[in-house]
Formats: structure tokens, C-alpha cells, sequence
């Protein structure tokens, strides 16, 4: 009980968590837990099961792309209060990209299977779960239609 | 006319001619490669009677290459030393080959400076947040040699900058040197990297929601493509900008430089001569015509 208190705080810290009621919160406190990832370290590989997304506590995350036969490239970096990852909300679950730790990053992992389990139990937590990726995901689409034109280029 | 810096006489210059549409001969005495495509030139008169090149920031000269043709390129230095008249420029046509081509010795015609410069006094007592992208640094870093020479002056100071890639970063040096400053904000983000890059990953505009700055009580300079600067705006007006605060440097064809010919014409404004810096407030409507 102590822990899941403990988590729930660092939750409410989160800017993802801002004006959620608490009672949701505190439920989905027991799908969430405190990670560190080393600088270098990956969290995440294109292809794995998506089985956790990440709230951000501080550090950044690089979105990489694996290039057959080069280096990876990083396509997006993700910072302190940021939220990583919405595979596990979609069919088949699986990550589309390497995700790398830039530094030392403190990240809130929350388990997909656990929270799969609590939304379809719970539809106005799903509800409150959902609302609150739509504009990530809105914001994160309108960032790469920005990055295809390219608008550094000659003109 | 609006009460932006435009309405301000430009500089008197001994070295130029005092017809406006005659080029001065200058000779190249520096020249370093930037980027793969851009390059800096420092210039001083061929007279060799040395002197002043006296400029406010954001304002541009028109750099002739004899027997090709001349263009509109902004003035790169720092204004509180006018004896180095610097300009960098990015290579896209045969003129700016041209200009590329060119060694130390070699001369060059200069007119100018000419147009409207970033409201820097204006600015004062506010908070200054510059974004700019790709070349637009240029035109843009006189603007910032004079807040940090004036630094008191002003309140946070805010630098964001987007690049393509790593590679594309403008004065790398200076940025990092600017943000070694405690006094100073500076960001920088590329479309794409490899892993060797530590810094952001992301458009320019993400920058914004990471800066700490007070957006009812701040000026905003912004310098870059029309397209950069047309989802900046946007960011900036969600953060509380007024259209007022947010400045823009326009690019047109500009051919003359002092309003007569009207190739660089923007609805009822030359931007050679009204700009090419513009209070946004004065051009947003202008910004939305399709086509114009």
C-alpha cells in the first residue's frame, strides 16, 4: 500500500496526470512502477512486445529508426514530462521504433496488460486514459507533417 | 508606416557611394566555409581607407558579383563592430555561386545597408526570445550580439534554434558558447540525427513549450522559411504572444532595395524598404493571401 501511495504521488507530479480525478489515478497507481534507465540503454526495440508506455520524470529518450546495414537514426527526442509510447493501444502491441536513453532517465513505466484489464472493466477510466493521448498523439502527427517539409531545405 | 524600426534613416556610410544604386567595390578579406553550402565573408572598402560600416541589426546589403548579378544578403556581424562587415550566405543560385567562388582579394560590390532592423531598443525591459532556423541565424545574430552586449537591458533571454540535421547547424561555435552564458536560453534541435547526436531530435517549435519566458511582457524575433515561421507563430500566439510582440523577417525578390522597382512587393509594402523585418501584426493579414 505504502509503494502504490508512494507511485501515485509521483503520478500526480506528472503533467499526463494533470486534473485526472483522483480515484482513476490512484487505480491505475497499481499498473505503474519507478524505472531508471542508464544513458546507452535501450528500453524498447522495434518489433518487441509494447507491453508498458512511460511518463518522463526527467532525462530524454531518443526515438530511433534502425537502418539496415548503418547506424541508427534518431527521429525524435523526448523529454522530462513527456509521455512515450502508445503500441500497446494498438493491434498487434508492438514497438515501432528503438527507444534509447539520451542520459541517465527516471521514467513511471505503467504495464499495458494490466491496464488492458482495468479499461475493460472500467470504461470512464479508459475514457480518462484515452483523452488524454489523443492530443499527444495529435501534437506528436502535426511535429512530423512539420519534419516532411523539409522547411530547413533551399528554397 | 508603422512605428517599427523601419521608419528609422539607415546608417551613413563614407565608404558607400551617394547614389543608392551604385556599388561600392569592396574586397574580400576573409572567407570561411560554414557549412557544406553556406560560407562567411568579411569585407572592407577596395579604397583601402579602411573605415566604419555602420548598420543596425537585421538590416541587408546588396552584394554584386561583377558581371553576374547582385542579391539581397543580411548583414552577419556584429553591429558594435563596424569595421568588419560580415555577411554569410547560403550557395542556391549563380549569383551566390558566384560570391562562393570568390577568394580573399577578390572584390565584390556593396550596397546598402538598406530596410528595417529587429526593434532592439524597443525591446528593452522585456523578455527577448529569438527562433530561427537553417540560415535565418544569420540575420538574426546581430540581433543577439547586441542584447548580450546590453545585456542588463533586457529580461530572459531566449535562443531557439532548428537545423535539418547536425550538420546543418550554423555557428556551432557561438551557440555553445551563448549557452555556456548563465544569463542566456539556448536550444537546439535538428529534423534528424545519428546516435552520435546529443542534443534534441524535433522541430523548432517544440523548443517553445520548454523555454521559460514571460510571453505577456517579451518581444519575439523570428527568422528562418516563411513556413517555419508560419507554425511558430502559431505556437507563440497559444503561449500569449500579442501580434504586436512577434517580429518576422521577410524574404522577397528583392532587386532594387529601395522601393522603386517593386519586385519584392507584399500587398501594399516592398519588403526592401518596409522590412524586411515587419511587426507581425502589420503582415499576418498578408501572410494568410494564398499565392502572394
Amino acid at each position: 500500500m505504502v509503494k502504490i501511495e508512494g507511485i501515485d504521488k509521483l503520478l500526480a507530479e506528472h503533467p499526463f496526470f494533470k486534473d485526472m480525478p483522483v480515484d482513476a489515478r490512484k487505480t491505475l497507481a497499481g499498473c505503474a512502477k519507478n524505472e531508471r534507465i542508464e544513458p546507452g540503454d535501450y528500453l524498447a526495440q522495434e518489433g518487441k512486445p509494447a507491453d508498458k508506455f512511460y511518463l518522463i520524470r526527467s532525462g530524454a529518450l531518443a526515438v530511433e529508426c534502425h537502418v539496415p546495414s548503418g547506424d541508427n537514426l534518431v527521429i525524435e527526442t523526448l523529454h522530462t514530462g513527456e509521455v512515450l509510447g502508445w503500441s500497446w493501444m494498438v493491434v498487434p502491441f508492438e514497438w515501432s521504433f528503438d527507444i534509447r536513453a539520451v542520459e541517465l532517465t527516471r521514467v513511471i513505466s505503467l504495464d499495458a496488460a494490466c491496464l488492458r484489464k482495468k479499461i475493460i472493466k472500467d470504461k470512464l477510466l479508459g475514457f480518462e486514459l484515452y483523452s488524454r493521448f489523443i492530443p499527444i498523439l495529435a501534437k506528436r502527427l502535426h511535429s512530423t507533417r512539420q519534419q516532411l517539409t523539409d522547411m530547413y531545405g533551399k528554397s | 508606416m508603422t512605428s517599427h524600426a523601419a521608419a528609422q534613416p539607415s546608417p551613413k556610410n563614407d565608404n558607400l557611394a551617394d547614389d543608392a544604386m551604385m556599388p561600392a567595390p569592396f574586397r574580400i578579406v576573409k572567407r570561411t566555409q560554414e557549412l557544406a553550402d553556406t560560407f562567411t565573408i568579411e569585407l572592407t572598402p577596395a579604397s583601402g581607407r579602411g573605415g566604419a560600416f555602420a548598420f543596425r541589426p537585421g538590416q541587408f546589403n546588396m552584394l554584386y558579383a561583377f558581371g553576374v548579378g547582385e542579391v539581397p544578403i543580411s548583414i552577419s556581424g556584429d553591429p558594435a563592430n563596424p569595421k568588419k562587415l560580415i555577411h554569410t550566405i547560403r550557395t542556391v543560385g549563380a549569383v551566390t555561386q558566384a560570391i562562393s567562388n570568390m577568394k580573399v582579394g577578390d572584390e565584390i560590390g556593396v550596397r546598402g545597408p538598406f530596410g528595417s532592423a529587429w526593434p532592439v531598443e524597443q525591446a528593452e525591459g522585456s523578455d527577448v526570445v529569438i527562433i530561427t532556423g537553417g540560415i535565418g541565424l544569420a540575420p538574426l545574430r546581430p540581433a543577439i550580439d547586441h542584447v548580450l552586449a546590453n545585456r542588463n537591458k533586457y529580461g530572459r533571454f531566449v535562443i531557439l534554434y532548428g537545423a535539418r540535421s547536425p550538420a546543418d547547424v550554423l555557428f556551432m561555435d557561438q551557440l555553445t558558447a551563448w549557452r555556456g552564458r548563465l544569463d542566456t536560453y539556448v536550444d537546439v534541435t535538428v529534423d534528424h540525427a545519428t546516435r552520435d547526436w546529443a542534443g534534441n531530435v524535433g522541430v523548432v517549435t517544440r523548443l517553445i513549450e520548454r523555454a521559460n519566458f514571460d510571453a505577456y511582457h517579451a518581444k519575439a524575433f523570428i527568422c528562418g522559411p516563411e513556413l517555419m515561421m508560419r507554425f511558430t507563430i502559431k505556437e507563440l500566439s497559444a503561449r500569449g504572444f500579442a501580434d504586436e510582440d512577434i517580429y518576422v523577417s521577410m524574404e522577397r525578390n528583392m532587386k532594387c532595395a529601395i522601393g522603386h522597382c517593386g519586385h519584392c512587393q507584399f500587398g501594399g509594402k516592398f519588403v526592401c524598404k518596409d522590412g524586411p523585418v515587419f511587426p507581425y501584426s502589420s503582415v499576418n493579414a498578408l501572410l494568410k493571401v494564398r499565392g502572394l
